[in-house]
């Protein structure tokens, strides 16, 4: 008989799923954040060269049309933020294609939150305070950490992050026994910054602690702000406990026409390495004319918050059906 | 040979590289939120035993290694090479010292054992996980002592050295972990 159709998670993770959820959302509504739904299915979706996405089609005969599942509800979170909502925060379903590993699945719950007003350190702050919530009395944690990027990097690696030695990361990767590291990342500063972090960096963060790194460097920033004092940074977060990535955070990026080309650069590099092609959210665009408030947002992988809560080793053993049951 | 994307490295897959067969030990797939996919595999060199951490960009693949596992008979030392043969089609096989390795240790005529080939050549030799040998030499032990404790080296037919009880005499058969090398029991005809 098969016995696949049982969940991988024990019941007792099911509860806790459903306390921690209960718990956000006591969180939020003390500080008058609202809670949204925003579509699963849209036609546009992120043009980020890292992410990949589901395509499906939609059949109203006799059009069809191709909608995406989203990689994250941030464009129809912002297009919300631009009308007027306030802050608000959604726990969601996110979808990423061929994401599966121990700390991956390619469809998991995102929380996600926008407040406006709140700049980078007042965001900072606020997930220091969720995360005191939802683990004081689970797994009480060890006193909060913060660093910036090119600190944390420094004094694990004695590189600089911000400035791109070839040589100097390729005498680095040789003598720390990654020579695979030259082929992989070529002259490409993103991608040695991701393998050198991922490698030596992102495990020694947060040892029974939240330890937030910020101050990404420009070439990783994504839908962050560039930071107004140093123009080789961005106001970006992320969020770790014993080593995992459990978040990632920016003051949001207001300005529509430098998004816009943003989109069209990496729009460019998916069509240069022949990965699929993504169709601009034109709607997300003019909700930025329109006017984005001011305001910081973050999204937790709550899954992962979950296997921390729960010292799980892997996805799977707080998810119901992982994508091999579903 | 097929080739196998890092999505497709599971325990126990064969892969050839950097000219060697290997056995996928461990995969684990890294990925930053907004970065470059990574898969992080521990890997065992199957003629050195060697077990190294490579890192992959996700969805590189390697080419597939020609490494069965062949139940067989031991026969016999022709002294450069040893013999074996599949019980089933009576083809024979011929090992050197370095493909047998430790395995000389356990290995008696007629014995079944696991012979794992690339290429249809001997790379490497496992004994069953427990194994009969007679003492062809060892000091006399103290009559009456069934205690164990402490116990004496006694040397087996095939030149292993085992620690035995005080009680186990000279051409008495014994039963021995092959993993550990230990002395499990007396065999009494």
């Amino acid at each position: 008989m098969l016995s696949d159709w049982r969940p991988t998670c024990s019941v007792e993770h099911l509860r806790l799923r459903a306390q921690v959820l209960a718990d956000i959302r006591k969180f939020f509504a003390e500080r008058s954040v609202l809670e949204v739904e925003t579509p699963l299915l849209s036609h546009g979706i992120g043009t980020d060269p890292q992410l990949e996405f589901f395509t499906t089609e939609y059949c109203l005969a006799p059009r069809k049309q191709t909608l995406f599942l989203q990689t994250s509800p941030e464009f129809a979170m912002k297009r919300l933020l631009a009308a007027g909502s306030g802050s608000i925060y959604q726990i969601a379903k996110a979808f990423r294609n061929g994401e599966s590993g121990r700390f991956h699945n390619p469809e998991f719950t995102l929380l996600e939150w926008y407040h406006v007003g709140f700049k980078l350190p007042d965001l900072m702050d606020e997930c220091a305070d969720l995360i005191a919530v939802l683990f004081s009395h689970r797994r009480p944690l060890m006193e909060t950490q913060s660093f910036s990027y090119q600190e944390i990097f420094q004094r694990c690696t004695g590189l600089d992050p911000l400035e791109f030695s070839y040589r100097q990361y390729c005498a680095y990767a040789l003598d720390n026994q990654l020579p695979e590291a030259l082929d992989i990342c070529g002259h490409d500063h993103a991608v040695w910054l991701d393998f050198i972090f991922s490698h030596k960096v992102q495990p020694y963060l947060g040892q029974n602690a939240l330890c937030m790194v910020y101050g990404y460097p420009v070439c990783q920033s994504s839908l962050a702000r560039i930071n107004a004092h140093n123009p080789l940074i961005t106001d970006r977060v992320e969020l770790f406990i014993d080593g995992v990535e459990l978040g990632n955070g920016y003051f949001e990026l207001a300005d529509a026409k430098e998004q816009s080309e943003r989109f069209d650069k990496e729009m460019d590099i998916r069509r240069q390495r022949n990965l699929s092609v993504s169709v601009k959210d034109e709607r997300l665009v003019a909700a930025l004319q329109a006017g984005l408030p001011e305001c910081s947002g973050m999204a937790i992988g709550l899954d992962r918050l979950l296997m921390l809560l729960s010292d799980s080793a892997s996805i799977d053993d707080v998810l119901g059906f992982p994508i091999d049951r579903a | 040979m097929a080739s196998y994307s890092t999505n497709e490295f599971k325990a126990g897959l064969k892969v050839m590289l950097d000219g060697d067969p290997c056995a996928i030990i461990e995969n684990e797939f890294v990925k930053p939120g907004k970065g470059q996919a990574f898969n992080r595999v521990k890997i065992r060199n199957l003629k050195t035993g060697r077990v190294i951490e490579r890192t992959f960009k996700s969805g590189e693949s390697l080419e597939g290694a020609d490494v069965v596992d062949v139940e067989m008979q031991y026969l016999y030392n022709d002294g450069e090479y040893r013999h074996f043969m599949v019980p089933d089609t009576f083809e024979q096989y011929q090992a050197d010292d370095k493909a047998v390795g430790e395995a000389k240790n356990w290995l008696k005529d007629q014995d079944l054992c696991t012979v794992t080939l690339w290429n249809d050549v001997p790379l490497s030799v496992t004994p069953a996980n427990f194994v009969e040998l007679a003492i062809t030499e060892t000091d006399p032990g103290v009559r009456g002592d069934t205690s164990g404790g402490g116990g004496k080296p006694a040397t087996l037919e095939t030149g292993a050295v085992v620690r035995v009880p005080l009680f186990v005499q000279i051409g008495e058969v014994v039963k021995v972990d092959t993993r550990t090398g230990e002395y499990v029991s007396r065999v009494k005809d």
